[in-house]
């Protein structure tokens, strides 16, 4: 059913904004970096009971060429950190990261000679997620933060690093 | 068995410092020459199994020791379940023989210990770093390595030493030129050199196949060319889909199969031993959870476990139901999500969401008793954080005929599917012996057709009052791996039916003073009852200075824990045996000669969670 159905026969008018950014919110593409316990909570999410796609956020996608929301999600070494840079610098723009739990927030409670504080230390971050691990309703309570907050204001006017 | 000391000490005289029988098992310190005489008699003996290697450092240890580092052995005798200890000291020279040629789970637990605590071990193939990076400089567990010492990383290893010598154990000659080439796909020169004190390795057996190693991707085969001739390499993992995002596996392929395979882990490393060093026992729980933390409250169970046994205490009749009971939910709930990924890894997507959907269920009991729907930190030293909520049992059995629903559900999607059959069957075996040697435990070992199971050969918390069989394999393929772990739901289910039925009364909490909390009143209302908590909480449960090695079978197989106490309320030396790091220890040989497809789904049925395979 097309969109003459809602509009009838006449004129809608509209920003090139508003229409990319209605389409990259509710299209997006995680990459989950899962690497610890937080994996099995985003495990959570995608299944039945919370269900991530009624969100539009459902296509997961292990090709960081393919995707554009990173969500990294568990504790991140240093041994680990140049492949998450490295993931991270494969994603197209324009692309968002999203660190899930405390791990990757800020070391958590691993303050210790392998893990790195935080992983804003590598990577842009644009949303963080409390928790170790966070319930998966407060992962939904930030992609819904994040599109709202973050992609509804981009503009093809501005370059990425602008738009911050 | 103070019998076993006595024929030790008749035997080896001098060559032993000392015998002493220790709280858990009986144990002996000798000389580092007689390390390899010794554990040939005691192999000779029975002690045919390695179930632990550590390393030990007492640079502040309060007592004086023979020497500064230590590399201690635990050897169990599967026949008659006898365990015993065997502490070798480590001379200036930091060296001790290998005993890599005796068990091939010895490899990785070398290296661990020359990772951690630069102990040389002579005679190991490859004594390279496992868990820490590469670039990494110093030993992070010696005591006078500062806990916040951070090394960052510039590049990763490109693993081309560790393929080198399995290619030649392969019969292929990987010319040096090469050998710079495949050092050249990730544009690096980092471990093309041999770690320090390695031998020079020449070709094993057969005639030597000359064959040149070509990175991914550059250009085309020449006219005429044979195509077996050439190796093409790929890194699997860290970051893919099957990998968990932590495991790295780089193989060199002819076609589709895998030729040699080398595999890295430490990716996940996060220093839980050198944390949980500085913390009390009772705020080391937290970290347990996060081992395997599919299933968190066995990890919690298994760690209080041993603190209980080095302070002599037994737990309530109450605690231990409760500890069975919550257990085996925990183990039916870590299998589930074993076999759901594991059917996602063949293409299985659906039986995922039948496994979850229970699995929330379940998370929701959890979440309800603890407060926390995965990482649950509800064992404390001597009880448990708190009693089960008003209806807790109903829900439990309301739970478990849902997850037998489910099984059943998967069980008949998967058990006659032909598809699923021969990706399964004959794949990837491996046979007890190879387990054995490696050191596997659990389900895994299980599947290859020995009978061990720590619930039925040391039985804790009255697992030999309840009616139940353990699931064993024929073969040791990925097929069995995964029926396995189908039969331990069923049987789990059967331990708590029985333990809800006659699921005792009364505290949770052991009462000792120094031990349990005082009572809110007491607490509140006398100065005593304020001390005490106040000093339970900052200074933490005493336990008397000693070691003790205390183990239970967890979701992956034996979860053992090696204390060292100086006596103070901080573990001085905390070590995990992780069940998972035995498991992926044999993962290269097992893949060698199969398709890639087929170790991706044996990947899967060995069940790494890499929280407990790096800790």
């Amino acid at each position: 059913m097309g969109v003459e159905s809602a509009f009838g026969d006449s004129w809608i008018t509209t920003t090139i904004d508003s229409v990319l950014n209605w389409g990259r919110e509710h299209s997006l593409m995680p990459m989950p970096f899962g690497t610890a316990c937080c994996a099995i909570e985003f495990m959570g999410l995608v299944s039945s009971e919370y269900d991530i796609s009624r969100f539009g956020a459902e296509i997961v996608r292990f090709s960081p060429r393919q995707s554009d929301l990173l969500m990294v999600m568990g504790t991140i070494s240093y041994k680990q950190a140049p492949i998450l840079k490295r993931v991270y610098d494969q994603m197209a723009e324009p692309k968002w990261v999203l660190s899930m739990g405390v791990c990757a927030s800020s070391g958590g409670f691993y303050d210790n000679y392998c893990t790195v504080q935080g992983i804003d230390d590598l990577i842009p971050v644009d949303i963080y997620v409390g928790g170790c691990p966070p319930r998966p309703e407060g992962l939904i309570e930030a992609i819904l933060k994040l599109q709202e907050q973050r992609i509804a204001r981009q503009s093809v006017l501005t370059q990425p690093e602008d738009a911050a | 068995m103070s019998d076993l000391l006595a024929r030790v000490s008749e035997h080896f005289g001098d060559r032993l410092i000392e015998t002493l029988q220790g709280v858990d098992m009986p144990s002996l310190r000798l000389r580092p020459e007689a390390l390899l005489d010794v554990v040939a008699w005691l192999v000779e003996d029975g002690f045919g199994f390695l179930t632990d290697l550590a390393g030990v450092d007492y640079l502040k240890f309060p007592k004086a020791q023979p020497s500064r580092f230590a590399v201690v052995y635990h050897l169990y005798d599967m026949a008659s379940g006898r365990r015993v200890r065997v502490t070798c000291p480590v001379g200036d020279d930091l060296k001790v023989p290998s005993l890599t040629g005796r068990w091939q789970g010895a490899d990785w637990l070398e290296r661990e210990a020359w990772d951690q605590y630069g102990i040389l071990f002579e005679g190991h193939p490859n004594l390279k770093r496992i868990l820490n990076h590469h670039e990494f400089v110093g030993h992070p567990l010696r005591k006078d390595y500062p806990i916040r010492a951070r090394q960052p990383l510039s590049e990763n290893d490109a693993l081309v030493d560790e393929m080198a010598l399995r290619l030649r154990a392969r019969g292929y000659v990987l010319p040096e030129v090469e050998r710079d080439l495949l050092a050249g796909i990730r544009g690096s020169d980092h471990g093309v050199e041999a770690a320090p004190g390695a031998p020079s390795h020449g070709s094993r057996g057969g005639s030597p196949v000359a064959v040149a190693a070509r990175p991914v991707g550059q250009g085309r085969l020449p006219e005429g060319a044979d195509l077996h001739a050439e190796l093409m390499f790929v890194n699997l993992g860290p970051s893919h889909p099957a990998s968990h995002g932590t495991l790295r596996t780089f193989v060199a392929l002819d076609g589709e199969t895998i030729v040699a395979a080398v595999a890295e882990i430490g990716y996940l490393h996060r220093g839980f031993e050198k944390s949980t060093e500085s913390q009390t026992y009772n705020a080391c729980v937290p970290y347990t959870d996060r081992l395997n933390y599919c299933s968190a409250m066995l990890n919690n169970f298994a760690f209080c476990k041993a603190v209980e046994k080095a302070l002599g205490l037994t737990i309530t009749p109450r605690t231990k139901a409760i500890r069975v009971i919550i257990g085996e939910l925990s183990r039916i709930i870590d299998h589930l999500v074993c076999i759901g990924t594991n059917l996602v890894d063949l293409g299985a997507l659906t039986n995922f969401w039948y496994f979850f959907n229970v699995r929330e269920k379940v998370y929701t009991i959890f979440d309800k008793l603890t407060g926390a729907r995965l990482t649950n930190s509800y064992g404390r030293v001597g009880g448990l954080a708190r009693d089960f909520y008003d209806g807790c049992g109903a829900d439990i059995l309301v739970v478990l005929t849902e997850i037998e629903a489910a099984v059943a559900e998967v069980e008949t999607l998967v058990k006659r599917n032909r598809i699923f059959l021969e990706r399964v069957q004959d794949i990837c075996v491996v046979p007890a012996a190879m387990a054995l040697s490696y050191g596997w435990t659990g389900p895994n070992l299980r599947a290859t057709g020995v009978d061990y199971d720590l619930r039925k050969a040391e039985p804790y918390d009255g697992y030999e009052t309840y009616d139940f069989e353990t699931v064993t394999g024929t073969v040791g393929d990925t097929y069995d791996r995964i029926f396995v772990r189908f039969g331990e739901i069923g049987q789990s289910a059967r331990i708590i039916r029985q333990a809800l039925s006659r699921l005792p009364e009364g505290p949770v909490m052991v009462e000792a003073k120094g031990v349990s909390l005082p009572s809110k009143d007491d607490t509140y209302n006398n100065i005593e009852g304020l001390m005490n908590h106040f000093k339970l909480v900052f200074e933490g449960v005493k336990v008397p200075a000693g070691e003790v090695y205390d183990a239970s079978e967890g979701a992956n197989g034996e979860l053992g824990f090696y204390i060292v106490s100086d006596g103070s309320g901080r573990p001085y030396r905390n070590r995990c045996r992780p069940p998972s790091f035995m498991s992926f220890a044999a993962f290269p040989d097992m893949i060698e000669g199969h398709m890639v497809a087929d170790a991706i789904a044996s990947l899967g049925s060995i069940n790494i969670i890499a929280g407990e395979l790096d800790r």
